[in-house]
């Protein structure tokens, strides 16, 4: 007989809307500062430290906002498709709340790697917007984040919404791979990554430093948003339940 | 310090337009995701707390008006 395969305990307890709601609530403080912290210290070492490149000059510096927010809007996307794939599975409540509430947050991301590429390639390129692979791919998210953002509001019944929401999500996971890989796919004005796994950045030390700084800075305002809006999320959801009753008659 | 001077800073070596116009995007995006969500947390508790007030009033109305009918 086959012997029944079981998640690990703390996996059904996120599926808990209270536990996780009191959870997020004490990791948020530690996040916020580390947040804080690091996105400060990173934006003043790069605006006012960091040596201006030798071939753009001073508007490289728009990079430290660029590639964290562009970084961040795959990550945010594949997290939101974990967590449809998870409420789609498992019919966990707070996942379904996760893949809701990171559509807002990875949309306004998306757009700040656009308005920000677009800022950068007038004065680089010349252009404020060329139709080539990494460009497109990337508008291609933002409507995703849209498209997944729209079905979440605009259908009543909140378990359909989830549903639709988590299979969109899933279809087009295949474009994150496209955006990766367009730099090298296909012909274009886009520069390759900055950081890779595998090899030391070509930029000196002095420049790279900051941007990491921001990278991690924005992983954590991304932690810190995504839980703030599952927080008023889970609240809305579960105002029916007694827990919530007391929390709002004690505030 | 990278700049001589903070009129330097500012300018960019003359790309400060776009530098400044990215940056200030994203503190406008940063405090629009914090914003919003504790706004909507703020929102949700005082109409929440309303509606309690109020269902709690109207339990307390009928369960008069049904010890009324009794006596």
């Amino acid at each position: 007989m086959a012997k029944s395969w079981k998640m690990p305990t703390w996996f059904y307890r996120l599926g808990s809307p209270r536990w996780s709601f009191e959870i997020m609530g004490k990791l948020l403080p530690w996040f916020a500062i580390g947040a804080v912290v690091l996105m400060v210290w990173g934006a003043i070492w790069g605006l006012a430290f960091a040596p201006a490149d030798y071939q753009q000059g001073n508007s490289f510096r728009i990079i430290y906002i660029h590639v964290p927010a562009a970084i961040l809007a795959q990550s945010c996307y594949l997290l939101m498709a974990v967590a449809g794939a998870i409420s789609l599975i498992w019919k966990m409540k707070v996942a379904d709340m996760v893949a809701k509430s990171c559509a807002p947050i990875g949309a306004t991301l998306a757009l700040l790697a656009l308005a920000t590429g677009a800022i950068w390639g007038k004065p680089t390129w010349g252009t404020w917007w060329v139709w080539d692979a990494r460009l497109t791919s990337m508008l291609i998210l933002l409507f995703l984040y849209i498209g997944v953002y729209t079905l979440h509001s605009a259908i009543e019944n909140e378990i359909t919404a989830g549903k639709a929401g988590a299979v969109l999500s899933l279809v087009g996971v295949v474009n994150i791979p496209i955006i990766k890989y367009s730099v090298e796919w296909w012909n274009t004005l886009h520069q390759t990554s900055t950081f890779t796994m595998t090899e030391r950045p070509a930029m000196p030390p002095e420049m790279y430093l900051p941007l990491l700084l921001m990278v991690i800075g924005f992983y954590c305002f991304f932690a810190v948003v995504l839980m703030l809006r599952t927080r008023a999320e889970i609240l809305e959801r579960e105002k029916r339940s007694g827990w919530v009753r007391e929390l709002v008659e004690a505030s | 310090m990278f700049f001589d001077s903070f009129s330097d800073f500012l300018a960019m070596g003359g790309h400060g337009f776009y530098v400044w116009l990215a940056y200030a995007i994203a503190v406008a995006i940063i405090i629009y995701n914090v914003v919003s969500p504790l706004l909507r947390k703020k929102q949700f508790i005082e109409q929440h707390k309303r509606r309690l007030k109020r269902e709690q009033r109207l339990a307390e109305r009928q369960a008069a008006v049904e010890s009324g009918e009794q006596s």
